[in-house]
């Protein structure tokens, strides 16, 4: 089948026809078609390929795993120790470990590296930091201190800063240190990351504990409030006795879920409790204050799965004021048929919902893309369109109900074809 | 890349010889055989500059990938070629003690690249190994990683500078400058905008006697324009990134798209000349399956004569071809059509400011679907962007953003207003104690003024004639003739006008930091190379150069990105 129609087709087809069954194929058959193209071309050149591992060998861009390439060495030494390789006994040997050098941690030595950047006036006060005893060390040379860090900021490099912040931490108290690092922003920031980079979480916890300002009461509340729901359900479901979760074991603990997740799993497995237990979802949504769209798109993913088709109806049923149930929806119609049927909901079931669908042209489209026939024929009866309902007889089952239907629609003189 | 009678570019070969050199005399070091120990990070680009031949010879026996387990080596030197990283130094350290627990004695040697950081040393000295250790830094700073694109590999350099705000590797970018400076400048301009970029002026080095080749240098930072690598990609190195991330230039295509049960790695650049040709036919292919109105004239026929004669003996073309219809196919799948549709018009709404409402709610319900964290959060941000207001800068509003917070983000009725849904995500802001961040750092964030930039530069071209992707005229043709790329019209506007005068309300709106600096003496050439240095990541898509005349580009980079690592980056670790 080729596709090489003159452009001009396109631009004459109506919308409608973008929409065919065909439609998911039609991406893919030209690929599918330059594919075959290529491989027919070069199919005599094939018998060459017995030299293929050659070629692969030397071209590094061309091999699965290039064979000179580190990952492939890599790889080829942990496949080679998995297979119990080479395991040498370990030396038992009572040489002394090298001596260690000396801490040459002294600042000047930091700046052996960043002579160029730095004013030698800098370097003065370090070496009367040796000369000075351990006490006076504070007092006389705080304020050189904070001069040294102010400097290495104003440098730009975090190297440096982060260098002068490590020995400040040693070399200043707690108290101290911190009141100076509230003041001078950017040098907060290195050793925040530092910090953690460094896994010292109490001191970080300590930083924090700072008068930041402190805001948001509410998200740690539920938070909290979450956590401490979650781990009550989370007890109880455990022991998984119910018949669900046997048909549905669960694949993870509820615990640090998101409210979202945890009101889904609620709604899976703790649908229809009532408001008063801490694992229904009615309780859910009024703890947490979760708005009924996001409630209805959680529920009907969870119902949907589970296929119970009559909850999912519940969902929307509501009555107007004259105590007629409708169905309304927040989130579109055309949302709701699409989660359902990527839960292998039965056309009977898609129906119901594409028929509630308000934009008539997208309510078309995803009747025919599901094969709500009913649906399509009304609509094209609707718009009298003639021509259409005639291709569309072609794409039903013959003699089916709805070849059927079509046929009585085509005879019936009372319709005023447009065309 | 359109280019009109441009001289030719530099040759950089050069920095992976110097680089290379530098690497064995180090190794050399250590003389004996020893086993190497390398970062996962750094393997691709160690692979583009030594690959394992080189290294056995110089004694490099085994070699292994820096996971932090217990080691198997048995060898008695371990060489360690590694980012300089406090976690990875604290690993080693523990290799040693726990070698010094059972009485084992070995050599240890440390390499790192492209610097120390003195962080590191702290680490070795606290764990009482300092001396046990020697180490070493290799000053590899340039990767090329095509004809025109030279990255810095550092892709930390994003997190690390506008999240935490830690200047670490200003200096080695400064370095990386310096060292071009030194071997293909002298630069004889330098404009620049950005914080980052400020600080990186670079210095009057030694001067070449002779003609530069690279004559002018801008540089930006990647925070003056974070629009750009949050929209969706649809050239095909960029799709071909998002789907299987292309690291260090090369991607791998696992065996769906190779149809053979192996995977293969191929290395996507300019001298992959089927690739070009390629590209091109895979546009096409793929704006027929976007537009749905045309059919581009990719009939078999056309495929058959392309194929037949270009293709003639060149097997490695050939399966390139497959290879890259494979990739293509994979795409197609991943992408679906409708979705991929209601994304793009999303988007180009959002860069248009058009339809904002429409916009909100299908992010909304996008979140409510949670379908890809990622895609939301990148939404999000695109939405908090090009709106007007305070943007709260997006390393906060995405450093808390885990999952955690898009559960109780979305809390509020259809319909809300943006601000109310920016200071909610703001409040978010405190939650955890770990990482609060005070008020302070909030004053960081910027206004977002993108809306006015946008008509200011007119990044969004005029619609109405029908925009011809083969033949473009304006830069928007890589998102589909919807948007200019902030960063390079600004480049290609500041060269025009040679500075930033006249220019002033543009850089207020970018919340200043600009400069031009000439060298003295220098004379300003003309067709020269132009280094475009982002400081931070340049996007595949953003690597479009302007259409400037008789200039060619070169791009420095810190690091290649798309939207997912850019999002990825700030989330990590935050739990």
């Amino acid at each position: 089948m080729t596709r090489a129609k003159p452009e001009d087709d396109d631009w004459n087809s109506s919308k409608i026809h973008a929409f065919t069954f065909d439609d998911d194929d039609d991406e893919f058959t030209k690929l599918k078609e330059s594919k075959r193209a290529v491989s027919s071309i070069l199919v005599d050149d094939d018998d060459d390929d017995d030299d293929d591992d050659d070629d692969d060998v030397e071209k590094v861009s061309w091999s699965g795993e290039p064979v000179g390439s580190i990952s492939w060495s890599v790889k080829e030494t942990a496949s080679s120790i998995r297979s119990g390789g080479e395991h040498g006994f370990p030396k038992i040997n009572t040489a002394p470990s090298l001596p260690k050098q000396g801490s040459g941690y002294s600042l000047s030595s930091l700046f052996k590296a960043s002579t160029r950047v730095y004013a030698p006036e800098l370097r003065k006060p370090k070496s009367e930091c040796k000369v000075n005893s351990p006490c006076s060390d504070i007092i006389l040379l705080s304020m050189d201190k904070l001069l040294l860090l102010d400097e290495a900021v104003s440098a730009h490099d975090g190297n440096v800063i982060t260098a002068v912040l490590i020995y400040l931490k040693k070399s200043l108290s707690k108290e101290i240190f911190f009141q100076e690092l509230m003041v001078r922003e950017i040098a907060l920031r290195h050793y925040v990351h530092y910090l953690k980079e460094m896994e010292e979480q109490k001191t970080l916890v300590e930083l924090m504990k700072l008068p930041f300002s402190q805001d948001d009461a509410i998200h740690v509340q539920d938070h909290y409030t979450l956590l401490e729901r979650q781990i009550i359900i989370e007890a109880t479901d455990k022991k998984g006795e119910a018949e669900i979760f046997k048909k549905f074991p669960r694949k993870a603990s509820i615990l640090n879920m998101p409210i979202i997740t945890t009101l889904y799993y609620s709604c899976f497995y703790h649908y229809g409790e009532s408001e008063g237990t801490f694992s229904s979802p009615a309780n859910i949504r009024s703890t947490f204050r979760i708005s009924e769209k996001q409630y209805i798109l959680t529920a009907l993913g969870a119902r949907a799965k589970l296929k119970s088709w009559f909850d999912v109806d519940s969902l929307f049923n509501t009555k107007n004021w004259l105590g007629y149930t409708k169905k309304r929806s927040p989130i579109g119609f055309h949302r709701v048929v699409d989660i359902l049927q990527k839960n292998n909901a039965p056309v009977q079931v898609l129906k119901d919902y594409v028929s509630l669908i308000d934009d008539a042209e997208l309510k078309l489209s995803l009747a025919q893309k599901y094969k709500c026939h009913d649906i399509v024929i009304e609509m094209y009866r609707d718009l009298k369109d003639r021509q259409q309902l005639i291709v569309y007889q072609g794409k039903v089952e013959r003699g089916s109900h709805e070849d059927r239907k079509i046929d009585q629609l085509l005879g019936n003189m009372q319709i005023r074809w447009k065309n | 890349m359109c280019l009109r009678d441009a001289p030719g570019l530099p040759d950089f070969s050069l920095l992976k010889r110097l680089a290379r050199d530098q690497l064995i005399y180090l190794l050399e070091q250590l003389p004996g055989k020893k086993d190497l120990f390398i970062d996962a990070d750094l393997m691709s680009p160690l692979d583009r500059i030594a690959n394992v031949t080189t290294l056995k010879q110089h004694e490099v026996d085994k070699l292994y990938k820096v996971e932090l387990k217990p080691v198997v080596s048995v060898s008695d030197q371990l060489c360690f070629l590694i980012r300089p990283r406090i976690q990875t130094v604290k690993w080693i350290a523990d290799v040693v003690k726990s070698d010094k627990a059972v009485g084992r004695f070995r050599r240890y040697k440390i390499i790192f690249t492209p610097q120390k950081f003195y962080a590191c040393e702290t680490v070795l000295e606290e764990q009482g190994v300092y001396g046990d250790v020697t180490s070493d830094e290799w000053e590899f700073y340039l990767l090329p990683l095509d004809d025109d694109i030279i990255s810095l590999e550092l892709p930390e350099f994003f997190r690390d500078n506008f999240l935490e705000g830690d200047q670490r590797w200003v200096t080695t970018a400064g370095s990386a400058l310096r060292l071009l400076h030194f071997l293909f400048g002298p630069f004889s301009k330098v404009y620049g905008i950005g914080r980052c970029a400020k600080v990186k002026q670079v210095e009057d080095g030694e001067k070449k006697a002779q003609n530069p080749d690279i004559g002018n240098v801008f540089l930006i930072d990647r925070d003056v324009d974070f629009v750009t690598p949050l929209c969706s990609q649809v050239v095909y190195e960029g799709l071909v990134d998002d789907i299987f991330r292309i690291k260090c230039g090369s991607v791998e295509f696992g065996p769906d798209v190779t149809s053979t049960d192996k995977s293969l790695k191929v290395m996507l650049n300019s001298q992959d000349k089927v690739h070009v040709g390629e590209t091109q036919r895979k546009k096409e292919i793929w704006w027929e399956k976007q537009r749905k109105k045309k059919r581009c004239g990719m009939d078999i026929k056309q495929m058959k004569a392309f194929v037949a004669e270009e293709l003639k003996g060149l097997k490695q073309e050939h399966r390139l071809l497959s290879l890259h219809i494979g990739a293509c196919e994979s795409i197609m799948k991943k992408k679906t059509k409708q979705d991929f549709q209601e994304l793009l018009k999303t988007e180009h709404s959002l860069l248009e400011g058009f339809e904002i409402r429409e916009c909100i709610t299908y992010i909304e319900e996008h979140i409510n679907r949670q379908v890809s964290m990622i895609e939301s959060l990148r939404l999000l941000c695109l939405l908090s962007l090009t709106e007007n207001g305070e943007s709260y800068g997006i390393e906060h509003l995405l450093s808390f953003a885990n999952l955690r917070q898009i559960g109780l983000l979305v809390e509020q009725q259809p319909g809300e207003t943006l601000t109310v849904m920016e200071s909610k995500v703001g409040k978010l802001v405190n939650d955890k104690t770990a990482g609060k961040l005070t008020d302070a750092f909030s004053s960081l964030a910027k206004k977002s003024n993108f809306r006015a930039l946008s008509k200011r530069l007119m990044l969004i071209p005029k619609t109405g004639e029908e925009y011809d992707l083969r033949v473009p005229r304006d830069m928007a043709y890589i998102f589909s003739g919807a948007y200019i790329p902030l960063s390079c019209k600004l480049i290609e506007q500041v060269l025009e006008r040679d500075g930033w005068t006249g220019f002033e309300e543009v850089t207020r709106m970018l919340n200043g930091h600009e400069f031009a600096v000439t060298e003295r003496g220098e004379q300003a050439s003309e067709g020269r190379s132009v280094l475009m240095n982002e400081l931070l990541s340049s996007v595949n898509t953003n690597i479009t150069f302007p259409l400037a005349k008789g200039c060619k580009f070169i791009v420095l980079t810190t690091a290649i990105t798309n939207s997912s690592r850019l999002l990825e980056s700030l989330l990590d670790n935050q739990g």
